[in-house]
């Protein structure tokens, strides 16, 4: 036991240690166990023909090519929103600011009918969209739309504080050595809060990808073309396929512990580079 | 320390919650599928009445509806449904396969191969039929949009996908057929996963120029937003649709519902419930009383699921399982 | 009150110099572009969720959210929320002192397992309850034949609900813990303090403003799950359903309205969240405010 903790003075590490891991293998390791547990199963030839037909195929490229789309416009327009929020003021500024986490509030369900009742061809957006010949609710833009949405406060809380971070002091030697605010802003400004963008950018992936609830209302949900990868999880299930919907559950599974650990990665180097300057 | 009052407060407040939800009533619960919920509210309270005036214990019925396939699926994993009335025998013959829950004859257990009311499938159109849709090779015409849910998840498409089926082996023969159907599938914008959803897609998105809908489903849409948005077109042929009911043995054994769950199925083919069946569009299996219903209900070839496609294990085997010819239809 | 939060602020954000401050133009732009951004998909969404619950008029909308089922489904989430709060509440403050205040092989892969529920999707979440508890599972069986009900019954809601919020309030206060370091408890433990002591009175007076915010995420989280909560629950109505499913339930049912209404119960409980965060905030920046000066 000694070599697995180091000496503290401080009491309760038994009990704390013994708790977590308990709770956590209750409710989250046991379970997911099960997933993995239930998909040995099938044999390898089984499983590989299960998550990679056709179908299920375009649902992975429909997840992951909408999050990833999804994660990459929050990226952009949450670096803006965390930029005006930490360097600009304006009216509003701290309602805005408080709002900006409603996504992860609100129920998804309600994310999801709210957003369809808006890019409807009827709808606010709809009747405008739909004669440009441009429709959202019902085809793989509204699952990119339902995914934006629940994505977009991840960007803007990882940027945020590191950009208040950032001491003005480099900022005016590089002016006065002549460079201009866009150069400022690419050479030194950028890099540091690089990390944290990163960071953002993946855990709006991360929770895209898994999203069921807001996208489900919106997304017309048409084989080959509308219809998500936990969608699919949900059918196979209601045609009693508890194997195929296993074997689905374990490459998101899978593909969630990657990510995860990618994020942790990007933290420690966000760590690492700010404070070596 | 506030903090210390605050966490007393939560813990009495957990506590209070887990000894909270206790019932001293008997209860029923029916698992049902999505378009009969406003039937079942009716129904249950006239069930209520004649249980109570015929000496019956107090009781307190519970419903739950959705796709008729998750519905399968649920008392399949446990949901301890009394009774089971869903959209077809299919999905009680899963529940009686996967679940063992009961016996496997189950639909010879009551009258009309245990459908209290069918329905037959219709279509829906908007208002003045702008697309002129007369029967079901309008529907592979390239510019119409049709609505129609997935027959994977929703057991009323299925009744849909068979009678297109059906009209589409007599119009152009076995050999054209798959691609009849396939055509038609084609022009599906929204694939919902159950009947309700789909109607939601037509009637309140506005997508879609037909929907292809359960008869009851589209009377009511009609009754919910008025005859002047849209109208019903009956095709020349479309199919019995036989939604049936089942008692879960394990379920009313275990519990000691069994007297009251029969006596709730039975009350199913009372005249009174036939009534009331007829006035939520279901079409009453008492010939009687559907003859006093016959100008409601317009007359239609209906076939028979049982006489041209054989049992529904068949049925799925062909058509709906991963890899049969609706997957198929995708495939290309 | 209002103007110390000003004066905070203000601090926390020295006024720039000219040659760090962009053109009037490029200010203005980018916060133009920014804001139609937000307009587009936060508030544009948030009023219409208000103006579809009230289009109808007030009656309709007091009937829906007063309607039996609605109560019942309010009760629920009520319950599944307050049982799952304060579970993960002690699982939190477990989980960050370990963590924290030790060091310990493993402690990486164990920060790594207290995340996963955050990337796991709700639906798979249902799922690996269904396969545990459910009748084709591994205790479905055993759990039937001592009539003791996990899925479609409120212990299977309560369990889908804990895994979803799992890491909330432990990731909020294992930052928060780690930069205030071991100091105050070591130096606590000399004077001679107990281990309840020390918690109580040296730890929790530290962090009680980030376990509040923890608590309050989790909450908003636990209250609005759908897809998880939509496997295991078995939606019998006034029975199993909680608010989220609720909603779902009266769209199916051509009641947009009173579908609109209990969203938007939902969303003003999203609002009153991110305003007691916002209060939070403002508290901590103003207690921060004396402490930069020692």
């Amino acid at each position: 036991m000694s070599q697995f903790k180091q000496h503290s003075v401080l009491p309760g590490f038994n009990l704390a240690i013994g708790f977590t891991l308990l709770y956590l293998s209750l409710v989250v390791l046991i379970p997911l166990s099960a997933a993995f547990i239930r998909a040995t199963e099938l044999t390898w030839s089984e499983f590989w023909t299960v998550v990679i037909t056709l179908r299920v195929l375009d649902s992975y490229r429909l997840t992951f090519g909408a999050s990833f789309i999804a994660a990459l416009i929050n990226a952009i327009f949450g670096l803006l929103v965390a930029w005006i929020l930490v360097r600009y003021q304006f009216t509003g500024k701290k309602i805005i600011d408080a709002l900006i986490d409603l996504p992860f509030a609100l129920p998804t369900a309600v994310a999801g009918i709210t957003l369809t009742a808006l890019y409807a061809g009827n709808g606010w957006f709809g009747q405008f969209l739909e004669p440009l010949g441009i429709k959202v609710a019902y085809t793989p833009i509204g699952v990119f739309v339902a995914l934006t949405f629940i994505g977009l406060p991840f960007v803007v809380r990882t940027v945020q504080p590191v950009l208040e971070d950032i001491e003005t002091e480099l900022e005016e030697a590089a002016a006065m050595l002549g460079a201009s605010r866009l150069q400022t802003f690419v050479r030194i400004i950028f890099p540091t809060i690089l990390p944290a963008l990163m960071t953002g950018f993946a855990l709006a992936f991360a929770r895209a990808i898994g999203e069921y609830g807001s996208v489900i209302f919106i997304a017309g949900n048409m084989p080959m073309v509308s219809e998500i990868t936990p969608l699919l999880i949900i059918t196979k299930l209601e045609q009693y396929d508890y194997a195929g919907a296993t074997a689905i559950a374990v490459v998101m599974l899978v593909t969630s512990f990657v990510l995860l650990l990618i994020i942790n990665l990007l933290q420690w180097w966000g760590r690492r580079r700010n404070a070596l300057i | 320390m506030k903090l210390q009052t605050w966490f007393t407060v939560l813990f009495i407040i957990t506590s209070l919650s887990i000894v909270g939800p206790a019932r001293a009533d008997k209860t029923l619960l029916n698992v049902s599928y999505d378009p009969t919920r406003e039937f079942f509210q009716e129904f249950n309270v006239a069930f209520s009445k004649y249980w109570s005036a015929n000496g019956g214990e107090k009781i307190t019925i519970q419903q739950s509806h959705g796709g008729s396939g998750k519905q399968a699926r649920s008392v399949i994993d446990g949901l301890a449904a009394d009774v089971v009335t869903l959209a077809l025998a299919g999905d009680i013959d899963a529940i009686a396969e996967h679940g063992k829950l009961l016996p496997e004859n189950w639909q010879t257990r009551l009258p009309k191969n245990s459908s209290p009311y069918t329905s037959t499938i219709v279509f829906l159109v908007r208002k003045g039929n702008p697309k002129g849709i007369k029967d079901w090779h309008d529907l592979a015409n390239g510019c119409v949009a049709v609505i129609t849910p997935n027959p994977k998840t929703s057991g009323g498409a299925r009744w849909n996908y068979l009678a297109a089926w059906e009209f589409g082996k007599h119009y152009f023969g076995e050999t054209r057929v798959q691609e009849f159907v396939s055509d038609i599938y084609k022009n599906v914008p929204v694939l919902d996963s159950g009947a309700r959803g789909s109607t939601t897609t037509f009637v309140e998105r506005g997508i879609g120029d037909v929907l292809i809908a359960w008869e009851n489903e589209a009377y009511l849409a009609l009754k919910e937003y008025g005859n002047d948005k849209f109208e019903i077109i009956v095709p020349s042929v479309s199919v019995l649709a036989e939604p049936p009911v089942a008692i879960i043995d394990k379920v009313v054994d275990k519990k000691g519902t069994r007297v009251i769950a029969e006596a709730y199925l039975n009350y199913l083919y009372s005249e009174e419930a036939q009534h009331i069946a007829a006035k939520h569009y279901f079409r009453p299996s008492d010939e009687t009383i559907a003859a006093q219903y016959a100008q409601q209900f317009t007359k239609v070839k209906l076939f028979k699921i049982s006489d041209t496609f054989g049992n529904w294990k068949n049925i799925h085997q062909i058509h709906f399982s991963d890899g049969g010819i609706f997957d198929q239809i995708y495939l290309k | 009150m209002d103007m110390a939060s000003i004066t905070a602020s203000s601090s926390h954000s020295p006024s720039r110099t000219r040659i760090t401050q962009e053109p009037r133009w490029v200010r203005y732009t980018l916060i133009t572009i920014a804001l139609t951004f937000l307009a587009l998909f936060l508030f544009v969404p948030l009023i219409s969720v208000f103006y579809e619950a009230l289009k109808k008029g007030v009656a309709v909308y007091i009937a829906a959210i007063s309607d039996p089922d609605a109560l019942a489904a309010i009760k629920l989430t009520l319950t599944a929320t307050a049982i799952a709060v304060p579970l993960n509440l002690i699982f939190g403050v477990a989980a960050a002192w370990a963590i924290t205040k030790f060091e310990f092989k493993g402690k990486n892969v164990l920060i790594t397992l207290i995340d996963l529920p955050f990337s796991v999707s709700p639906v798979i979440a249902g799922l690996i309850f269904v396969l545990v508890f459910g009748m084709q599972g591994w205790l479905g069986p055993w759990l039937a034949e001592h009539d003791i009900r996990i899925i479609f019954a409120v212990p299977g809601i309560v369990l889908a609900t804990l895994f979803i919020t799992v890491p909330f309030i432990a990731r909020e206060l294992i930052p928060l813990m780690q930069a205030q370091g071991t100091e105050e408890e070591l130096a606590a433990v000399t004077l001679g303090a107990n281990g309840w002591q020390l918690f109580w009175r040296v730890t929790l007076p530290n962090i009680k403003w980030g376990l509040l915010y923890g608590v309050i995420l989790c909450n908003a989280r636990a209250m609005g799950e759908f897809g998880a909560v939509s496997v295991v629950s078995g939606h019998i109505r006034g029975s199993t359903n909680t608010l989220p499913l609720h909603v779902e339930i009266l769209y199916n049912e051509y009641n947009f309205a009173a579908a609109f209404a209990v969203a938007s119960l939902l969303a003003l409980l999203a609002l009153i969240t991110l305003a007691i965060k916002t209060g939070i905030e403002s508290k901590v920046s103003q207690q921060k405010g004396p402490n930069h000066e020692h």
